[in-house]
This record gives C-alpha cells, sequence and structure tokens, in this order.
C-alpha cells in the first residue's frame, strides 16, 4: 500500500484520484444499477422487481427499434447538415486575419448560448407554427397559399437540433483549422496538386481532428435529444428520449426504460469507437 | 379626472357590499404563520388570486407546481414524494393510490366547510368515506375545434378521424381509450387485453391527421393555428372562448361520446405538512373561493354552496359546456380504477400507439 502510494506520488497518478472516485460513485455505479434494472421485471407502479428477464430487450429491439431508427437518422442527419454549415464556417473564422474579427465572430457563434435552451426551441414554434413568421411572410410574398405543414415534423425536429448543436460543430474545427499551417497549401500545389486534391489530401486529413471531435460532439447529443423532439417533432418526430421519458414518466416501466437508455449508450458508445479509431488512423497516418 | 370621481364615488357606493363579503370571507385558523404548503396541481387549473388570497389569509408561503396529466403525477409520487403536500388526482387515480397507500388520510373535522360540497358529491364510489380525498373542481372531455374549420360541427367523432387537417389528441391514455372502448362497444374500462389491443389498432388507423399528443395544452394549440380540432378537457376551451369574447372555437362531446371526470384534493404519503393542506382543502371550498375559482377557469363547481350563493356567474352555471344537462351526463363515461395489471396493458398499448402514430 506505502509503496504503491510512494510510487503514485512519484508519477503523479494520485492527481485522477478525485476524479475516478466521482466517476465511481456517480457514473459507474449509476450505469450498474441501470444495466441490473434493465434485466428485471416489471412490478406494480413501474418499479423493477425480481425475476430476470430480456423481455424488455425484446421490446426495445422489436417495434420501438422504430423509434431508435428514426433517432439514429435524424442525429446523422443532423451531424452532416452541422458539418457541411460548420466546416466552412470554421474556415471562415479562422482565415480572418484581423483578431477583433475573429473574436467577433466567434462570440456570435456561442451568443445564442447565453438564452436557455427551452425558450429557444420555443421560439421555433412561434417560426414554425402554421400561422408562423416563415408561413406568414411567404404568405404575404405570395409564394404559397395554404401553409405548409413545417411545424410537427421530422423536419422541424432536424432544423431544431442543427441550430441547437452547430456550436458544438463549428468549435472544435475552429480549433484545427487554426493550428492548421496554411503553407501545406502552398507546397502540394507547388508540387501539382489541384484545389480538390489539395483539399482531400491535405487540408480534410489535417483538419480531421477537428472534424471527427465535432461530429461526436453533435450526433451524440442529438441521438438522445428529448426537448427539441418533444417540442417540435409532434407524432411525426418523436424521438427514443422521448420514449425513455414516457417509461420513467406516464408509463411507468423503468425496467423498459432502463433497456432503451442502455441501447442507446452502445449507439452512443458505438459513434465513439468510430471517433476514437478515426482519430488514431489519422494521427498514424 | 371625472371618470375618477366618478370612479371613487362608485367605490363608496359599493363599500357596503364589499364589506359584506368581507364579514362572509373566509378565516385561517391560527398557527400556520410563517409555515409552508407545496401544491402539485393540473396546468391552467387554478385562479390568479386563490393561492396568493390564501397566503395572505393564513401568512404561509405557497409553493406551487404543475403537472399534464394523472400518470405524470403518479409517477412523482411513486418514485417518493419530492416534497408535495396537496395533489390533484382524478377519481380512478384516487383510488389507485389510496390502494398503493401513497395517501395520508384526512381528518374531515379540520375542514368544515365539507358542509359546503354538493351532496352526490361525497363518499364517492372511489373513496366511499372520504377518506382520503375531497373535490376539487369536476368537467368533461371532448373535443375543442375551430368553428371555420366545421362549419356543419361535429356531430361524430368520425368527423375527427377523417377531418383532412391538423388533430391534437391528448396525453389523457385512459380517456382516449375509453372513447375507442366506447365506439366498438366495449366498457370503457375494460381489463381484456384483446379489447384494448383493438382499441388501440382502432386509434392508429385513425390517427394519421394527428399532428400532437398533446400535454394538456390543447387550447393553446388552437389558439396559435396549430390544429383545428383539439381532444380537450372542457375548462380549457372555455378559457379560450372566454378570453377572446368570440365564437371562433366550440367545445362539444362528439355524438354524446366522452368522458367526466372528477378531481379531488388528497394528500400524498411523506407530505411535510398534511395539517396545511388540510386547512387549504377547507379554504378552496368556501363557497367566495370556491365560486372564484370556477369563475375563473371554467370548470364546473363541486360547491353547492358556491352555487346556491350566487357567486358563481350565472352566465356560467347557464354554460352547458361547463354544467352538461343530465342527459348528456348520463351518457358520458367515468374512468375508474382498472387495477395494476389492466394499467401495464394500457400503457404498453399507449406507447405502442404513440410509436406507430407517427411511422
Amino acid at each position: 500500500m506505502s509503496r504503491w502510494f510512494r510510487r503514485s506520488q512519484k508519477d503523479g497518478s494520485l492527481l485522477a484520484l478525485p476524479t475516478v472516485a466521482w466517476l465511481l460513485v456517480f457514473f459507474v455505479l449509476p450505469l450498474v444499477i441501470v444495466l441490473v434494472v434493465s434485466l428485471m421485471s416489471r412490478g406494480r407502479g413501474g418499479v423493477a422487481q425480481m425475476p430476470l428477464t430480456l423481455q424488455h430487450y425484446e421490446r426495445t429491439f422489436g417495434i420501438f427499434s422504430i423509434i431508435l431508427w428514426r433517432s439514429i437518422g435524424l442525429a446523422g442527419l443532423t451531424t452532416v447538415v452541422c458539418l457541411l454549415v460548420g466546416y466552412p464556417l470554421a474556415f471562415f473564422i479562422s482565415t480572418r486575419r484581423r483578431p477583433i474579427v475573429q473574436q467577433i465572430a466567434l462570440f456570435l457563434v456561442i451568443l445564442p448560448f447565453w438564452t436557455n435552451f427551452l425558450i429557444r426551441t420555443y421560439a421555433w414554434r412561434i417560426l414554425l407554427g402554421d400561422e408562423g413568421t416563415i408561413n406568414g411572410v411567404l404568405r404575404a410574398l405570395g409564394v404559397i397559399s395554404e401553409p405548409l405543414q413545417l411545424l410537427n415534423t421530422q423536419f422541424a425536429v432536424l432544423v431544431g437540433l442543427v441550430y441547437g448543436f452547430l456550436p458544438f460543430m463549428v468549435l472544435p474545427i475552429f480549433a484545427s483549422v487554426e493550428r492548421f499551417n496554411f503553407r501545406y497549401v502552398d507546397a502540394a500545389q507547388d508540387l501539382g496538386a489541384n484545389e480538390t486534391r489539395t483539399f482531400l489530401r491535405v487540408v480534410l486529413p489535417l483538419t480531421m481532428p477537428g472534424v471527427l471531435a465535432g461530429c461526436a460532439l453533435v450526433f451524440i447529443p442529438s441521438v438522445g435529444a428529448f426537448v427539441t423532439p418533444d417540442l417540435l417533432g409532434g407524432t411525426k418526430g418523436l424521438m427514443i428520449g422521448n420514449l425513455i421519458n414516457n417509461q420513467f414518466g406516464g408509463s411507468g416501466n423503468m425496467p423498459l426504460g432502463s433497456a432503451l437508455s442502455i441501447v442507446m449508450m452502445g449507439v452512443v458508445m458505438l459513434s465513439l469507437l468510430v471517433y476514437v479509431f478515426g482519430n488514431r488512423r489519422q494521427t498514424g497516418a | 379626472m371625472k371618470h375618477l370621481l366618478l370612479l371613487i364615488l362608485a367605490g363608496l357606493l359599493l363599500a357596503p357590499a364589499a364589506a359584506d363579503d368581507d364579514m362572509a370571507a373566509w378565516t385561517c385558523p391560527e398557527g400556520y404563520a410563517g409555515q409552508t404548503l407545496s401544491i402539485f396541481n393540473w396546468s391552467t387549473y387554478i385562479a390568479e388570486d386563490t393561492v396568493p388570497n390564501f397566503e395572505a389569509a393564513c401568512g404561509v408561503t405557497v409553493n406551487y407546481d404543475i403537472y399534464e396529466s394523472n400518470e405524470a403525477m403518479l409517477a412523482r409520487i411513486r418514485q417518493g414524494n419530492p416534497g408535495y403536500d396537496l395533489v390533484v388526482p382524478s377519481g380512478g387515480t384516487v383510488q389507485r393510490m389510496a390502494e398503493e397507500m401513497l395517501l395520508i388520510p384526512i381528518d374531515l373535522e379540520m375542514i368544515p366547510n365539507v358542509a359546503n360540497v354538493v351532496e352526490d358529491f361525497l363518499a364517492p364510489a372511489f373513496d366511499p368515506e372520504n377518506r382520503y380525498s375531497l373535490p376539487y373542481q369536476w368537467g368533461t372531455l371532448g373535443v375543442g375545434y375551430r368553428t371555420a374549420a366545421f362549419p356543419d360541427g361535429i356531430s361524430s367523432w368520425d368527423d375527427i378521424w377523417t377531418y383532412e387537417g391538423n388533430v391534437a389528441w391528448i396525453d389523457d391514455r385512459d380517456s382516449m381509450f375509453g372513447i375507442a372502448l366506447t365506439i366498438l362497444g366495449y366498457d370503457p374500462n375494460t381489463t381484456d387485453s384483446d379489447e384494448i389491443n383493438e382499441a388501440r389498432d382502432y386509434l392508429i388507423e385513425r390517427g394519421s391527421n394527428v399532428v400532437t399528443v398533446a400535454a394538456d395544452d390543447g387550447q393553446v394549440l388552437l389558439e396559435r393555428g396549430e390544429v383545428d380540432v383539439a381532444v380537450e378537457y372542457s375548462g380549457d376551451i372555455s378559457q379560450i372562448l372566454w378570453d377572446c369574447e368570440c365564437e371562433d372555437y366550440a367545445y362539444v362531446l362528439p355524438g354524446g361520446v366522452g368522458n367526466v371526470w372528477f378531481d379531488n384534493m388528497a394528500i400524498p404519503v411523506d407530505a411535510p405538512n398534511p395539517e396545511l393542506a388540510m386547512v387549504f382543502m377547507d379554504y378552496i371550498l368556501d363557497a367566495k373561493v370556491g365560486a372564484d375559482l370556477t369563475n375563473y377557469i371554467w370548470y364546473a363547481s363541486p360547491n353547492q354552496a358556491s352555487i346556491d350563493s350566487g357567486y358563481i356567474d350565472e352566465e356560467i352555471l347557464a354554460d352547458p359546456t361547463v354544467f352538461p344537462p343530465a342527459d348528456q351526463m348520463a351518457n358520458l363515461f367515468v374512468i375508474i380504477d382498472k387495477g395494476a395489471e389492466a394499467e401495464q396493458l394500457i400503457n404498453d398499448a399507449w406507447d405502442e400507439l404513440l410509436i406507430f402514430l407517427g411511422a
């Protein structure tokens, strides 16, 4: 014990002790509880009881899989859209010559966080509603005569998610691009690479860590989103987060809610694996 | 200036009447000053001044929190009462909570205003001795709609199922299933899994125009134009009609099929201050307070004294949306406690319904 202690003192691993203790008590232990509950039967009022069963996983991969796939699809699409919007933006910001412009641009990216997420999502309801701002403007311009069904669709959820998580894509990519040495571009072009080739073989690989981090940061909260689909999705945009919430609320089925959560964590874990291996390949190359 | 003088004059003339009111005003028993009461009630279900007046009368602080369905409230209490002193479950839920020992018995001697309650509302089937609950308000569940979207009105639920436009249902699974079961000719409180699943399929087939299953805010969706029809509780629709003073909306029990419910004040287990909760029950059952409540939220009053005293606006007493006529009442179904097993059947069927409504 004392030898271990002295060695830990030397190599500094004691520094991680508070975090490790915290995570053990408040992350690993609850996770184990959720896992155990997900394997138990549903008792009166939705609490977990013996015997052990796999029926909640059967249900999760049964009809609940419709919503699971929808969530993965919507989160994936959100990630792609955020990337397509965020990548050029990050480049724009990091290539500004004057630092003040850069700072203002970054400030604007983070500005929405000043307002509560719930309120901002409610605002989208007003924008997207049948008698909302967007339909109102389009109607006034004579583009449409009947209101477009924007709210309570998967499109509305996508818009809400992209809006909410875009900064998480921009910031890591910005950090990557900022470190990028633009003389590599000159070098590539001196060696005869055209613009596409320069981008694909030089710029993109070198900014890939930021892209991967951004994708992970957008995909993970999107797949478990709950407020956005609740407020914008209606019946058509229901996501797995809403169903999990139901199991701990109105539908009173904690074991099923736990099983759904475990499966969702599995999805998140898979996406993190993609991130880790993608990163390793990039840094190894 | 002239107006101001007139106002003062009018105030002087009215002063004696106001004094009379004060005489009859509810007085708080002593000894509660400085205490706190935590109320957990449905959304849009209390008058603006109900709580402030109680706080002033008793010198107490009230924490007021809201929920959107019996199931949501029940889930919170089942997971361990987070500190509420008073909840407002509907009849069937009172029974369920009592059976699961989630309610504390009330002491009727602390609540002299029990004498004000309409006799038929005392000792209801779900709580035969008023051991756990006293009535708060009652009403029906039907549909509110924009009159412009239905020039001929709504005469049956088929009009809603087949409507080509946006529809909102309500996150009240017992009532939604009760409607489908009634239409299918079954007992709305059935515990038979085949019948429940048939009702689920019936609803899924007819739900393609449902854009949202609203959390007791269908009236807001109607107002905002997000939907043309919303399954809702009577008073919530009356509230927006009253606000707009228009005829843009109407409330109907389509083909006479709908639900009548009775909400009750009860004290959840582990309530920090059950005595003050009972004082609040007495306050609500006061003739004037009860009438003010109904005048504001447009739900029906279970308070005979409020009705007899003339405190409730005549307009409301005569409104068939608020107080449905007896022949209509007889046809409406009441949700009772179906037991833990049927509750789970309904919950599973409801989850499946939500999944397939959007698929």
